[in-house]
């Protein structure tokens, strides 16, 4: 074989600290190597001619560049050894960059390991073989997990660009948090005003299939080819039927059923459609509440439902969607404060979250929008919010702001002004954090025409003084101790992964950090992909996120869906597990330990059984190279001969 | 000591000062973000002349005189309030202990009658092996120069049975006074080097 190297300077970040002449010439020494350079910038236009050049005037039959990470620029060299008429796979990359010229300052050291990464990647082409991908259909549909506003985003775009989505939501209805909200920072347009649209032409939308109060049992396939089981929950309630009178909600008898939808503020029947508004507005029984789905006599919404709607016996249902491309849009949950056993961990019923005065502020909440206190129903003069409950706080193990709360907190002190004006508001924070567009000039707004007086420094503790609650903190710009007794204290609790995320996670094959938010392929170029192709991003399942941002990602995620279903085929990645019947003694090894179901029996004539690996589902890990005996499976592009070559270079 | 409200930062910063407060409490310093929680907690803030807050804003500044000087390390009553809710979780209350220690050792006390209930009372218990507040209380009111300090609550207590006329006998009161010469030995070695280490299992108490 005719081998040529290229050694790159990347400027001065690898020749700052590596003599990349010396490697050139050293490279000329080892076996095969023909041609070695050293140049500038080889990723760039002149530098990828230059590789061009060589490989016809010297007639190369692989090339070895040693630059930076092979993620960043190895598609861009394969490119170009196959324009000049090369196998792409006749290629390898030695990373002198991240692994050697930014990780230490002695330059002889450097230019030694340099050499050592390059000769075994020249050791290693040495066994390449070319490879072929081969092409496969693309099933054109979109499954979106979440109907929050960023999968209600990402499913209306893609929608209008003509494809089938299919959008599971667990809850029985969408609209997610947003739903529950009553105005949104920094314009005070009402929350259920501008979402209501897009719910509406979620359900309205032909292309659009709605599984609410339905949830992902399992997903299998790849990229261009997904297959999703889906599990409906038993509601209890025909919804084909269902015309969403809510007749049985005034006739049922549990009135003791803790109403979700208003965060426990007040309480809602076991048959239950949370709000107005609701899509799909189809009633769902609360199977822990019915009367008669625990034993007792009841069936009082059976005989009301003027449909007959209702169905006791209803079980779990699983159903089967294909699709091609995934879009997580799963959300987030709030923080539990009752850890802070300093705000009374829950025990007052007059310290609330955000989430609850979201509730209380909004005319369909359990007080028809009028303020009051869920102790004794009295109006709060002075309201004292708290910002930072469950962010920022590495001892309840949530060092990162959740980035909304400052905004929520000056929205709700506004708000609280507009509905009570003789009140006063107190807002105890550390930073304010408001860099979206308008929003500093909106918190400004809080203190300087509605009289929020903010307070710098957290709360210390909070207790019951008679009727009121005590808030006791600091003002560290005084420096000073501070006091005030509070009608209604508001906890800004933070934002925290959703409940279940990493399960979902697992089923999807996608990376979680260790708060339970989804992993981005890259924190800025990938931001709405995932290492597994074909399952993307969208909202606050990947970090916390306000409404603009969630939306925005929506709709990134809708556009890098579009432009993967914009061609009818896709290739496939050649550097999959290929079996060599001849060695394979059929020990069924590689089909045990196979984590994506890719190796299967095949037979041949006279019964004979070896093993096969279906090329489409393989993913290329080598578990299955590893553990065969005989060796008959072989990863290409990872081969034991192609690992071995480079390990004896090393070890030489 | 007077408050200061110009601060030279680059000629009264002393990082050997940070680095050994955070030795001597075994404390990242930097960890503390000024939210004011440990402020907001402490009973004492009223009579601090710089509240725990601004203490830990002092050592992160390296502001060594200041802070060994100040009061408020000494009227620190060691409650932990501030270590219970600090979100960082520093430990404030060691913070605090240390720079008593080190404000004892640069002879910088600006409370001496407190130094001076201190030693009385591990003298107390070295003595009798528990504190014999009958003894203690006159002794420090002397040392502190205000001897008939609480005097009139003497009669009640005694009364009431809080004090008594003679110490409680310890069993083995001279094992604990041993305790004290076994700190002495080994954390105060030839180099004047705190070494925290534990007592000698042998010690039989």
């Amino acid at each position: 074989m005719r081998i040529g190297v290229f050694v790159c300077n990347c400027g001065t970040n690898i020749a700052g600290t590596v003599d990349t002449a010396k490697v050139a010439s050293e490279a000329l020494t080892f076996a095969d190597v023909v041609y070695a350079t050293n140049y500038m910038y080889t990723c760039s236009e002149p530098g990828q001619q230059e590789i061009q050049r060589a490989i016809g005037e010297h007639g190369l039959q692989g090339v070895v560049v040693a630059a930076c990470s092979p993620r960043m620029h190895e598609p861009t060299f394969r490119r170009a050894v196959e324009k000049a008429g090369l196998n792409k796979y006749m290629f390898e990359m030695a990373n002198i960059r991240e692994h050697v010229s930014w990780i230490g300052n002695d330059k002889a050291a450097n230019t030694a390991k340099a050499a050592d990464l390059v000769r075994m990647a020249v050791a290693k082409l040495r066994f390449n073989q070319p490879l072929f991908s081969s092409k496969m259909p693309v099933n054109k549909r979109l499954l979106v997990i979440g109907g929050g506003v960023a999968g209600i985003q990402a499913a209306l775009d893609c929608a209008d660009g003509g494809m089938d989505v299919v959008m599971v939501e667990r809850k029985q209805y969408i609209g997610g948090k947003m739903a529950q909200l009553d105005k949104t920072f920094p314009t005070i347009d009402c929350s259920s005003c501008i979402l209501g649209p897009k719910m509406v032409d979620v359900s309205q939308k032909e292309n659009i299939t709605l599984y609410a109060s339905s949830e992902i049992e399992s997903i299998s396939g790849y990229i261009g080819n997904f297959t999703v089981d889906i599990r409906k929950k038993a509601t209890y309630v025909n919804w084909d039927a269902c015309t969403g009178c809510g007749a049985c909600m005034e006739k049922c008898p549990a009135k003791n059923t803790p109403d979700v939808f208003n965060e426990n503020l007040g309480s809602a029947r076991a048959i239950n459609i949370p709000f107005p508004q609701a899509i799909p507005k189809k009633a769902v029984i609360d199977a822990r509440h019915c009367r008669q789905l625990n034993g007792k006599k009841c069936g009082v919404c059976a005989k009301i439902c003027p449909v007959k709607a209702i169905d006791f016996e209803m079980k779990d249902t699983i159903v089967t969607e294909k699709v091609g491309a995934i879009i997580a849009a799963t959300g987030y949950d709030l923080f539990d404060h009752s850890v802070y056993g300093e705000y009374g961990a829950g025990r007052y019923p007059d310290v609330i979250t955000g989430i609850q005065y979201e509730r209380i502020l909004s005319a369909s909440g359990p007080y028809g929008g009028h303020i009051q206190r869920p102790s004794d129903g009295k109006e709060p003069k002075n309201i004292v919010f708290l910002a930072c409950v469950g962010s920022r706080d590495a001892s309840v193990g949530r060092p990162y702001c959740s980035g909304v709360c400052c905004m929520y907190i000056a929205k709700q002190a506004i708000l609280t002004k507009d509905h009570l004006p003789e009140s006063n508001s107190y807002v105890f924070y550390m930073d304010i954090r408001a860099p979206g567009k308008n929003y500093d000039e909106f918190v400004r707004r809080a203190q300087e025409e509605y009289g929020v007086q903010y307070i710098r420094g957290r709360v210390a503790k909070i207790y019951p003084r008679g009727d009121r609650m005590v808030v006791q903190g600091a003002d560290t710009l005084l420096g000073v101790q501070v006091e005030v007794e509070a009608d209604l204290v508001v906890l800004a609790t933070g934002i925290e992964s959703s409940a279940g995320a990493g399960e979902l996670a697992e089923k999807l094959r996608i990376s979680y950090d260790q708060y339970g938010f989804y992993m981005e392929s890259h924190p800025k170029l990938r931001p709405v992909e995932t290492n597994t192709a074909g399952v993307y991003l969208a909202g606050a399942c990947q970090g916390p996120k306000d409404i603009p941002s969630s939306v925005a990602q929506g709709s990134a995620a809708a556009s890098k869906v579009q432009s993967l279903f914009a061609h009818d085929t896709i290739e496939t990645n050649p550097q999959v597990a290929l079996v060599n019947e001849r060695n394979c003694i059929a020990c069924g090894k590689c089909i045990q330990v196979c984590p994506f179901g890719a190796i299967q029996w095949k037979e041949l004539r006279g019964g004979i059984k070896k093993a096969e690996v279906l090329p489409t589902v393989c993913q290329g890990c080598g578990v299955c190279n590893a553990t065969c005996p005989p060796k008959a499976v072989q990863l290409q592009h990872a081969t034991d001969n192609q690992l071995l070559a480079e390990v004896n270079e090393l070890c030489a | 000591m007077e408050r200061t409200n110009t601060l030279s930062i680059r000629q009264s910063r002393d990082t050997d000062f940070i680095r050994e407060v955070e030795e001597a409490s075994g404390q990242d310093v930097s960890k503390c973000y000024q939210c004011g929680n440990c402020m907001g907690s402490c009973a004492y803030t009223f009579a601090y002349d710089y509240p725990v807050t601004q203490i830990m804003r002092l050592v992160q500044l390296g502001q060594k005189d200041i802070v060994l000087g100040s009061s408020a390390i000494w009227l620190c009553a060691n409650c932990q309030a501030c270590t219970t809710r600090c979100p960082n979780d520093i430990d404030v209350a060691r913070v605090m202990e240390a720079l008593r220690i080190m404000s004892r050792k640069s002879d910088t006390v600006s409370l001496p009658d407190i130094q001076a209930f201190y030693d009385e009372f591990l003298r107390s218990v070295k003595t009798f092996g528990r504190v014999f507040e009958t003894g203690l209380l006159p002794i420090y009111n002397l040392r502190a120069k205000k001897p008939f300090t609480d005097f009139d609550l003497a009669p009640r207590l005694l009364m009431k049975g809080k004090l008594t006329f003679f110490p409680a006998l310890v069993k083995k009161r001279k094992k604990i006074a041993e305790i004290f010469e076994v700190v002495k030995r080994d954390r105060f070695s030839k180099d004047g080097k705190a070494r925290p280490e534990p007592l000698s299992s042998k010690t039989d108490i």
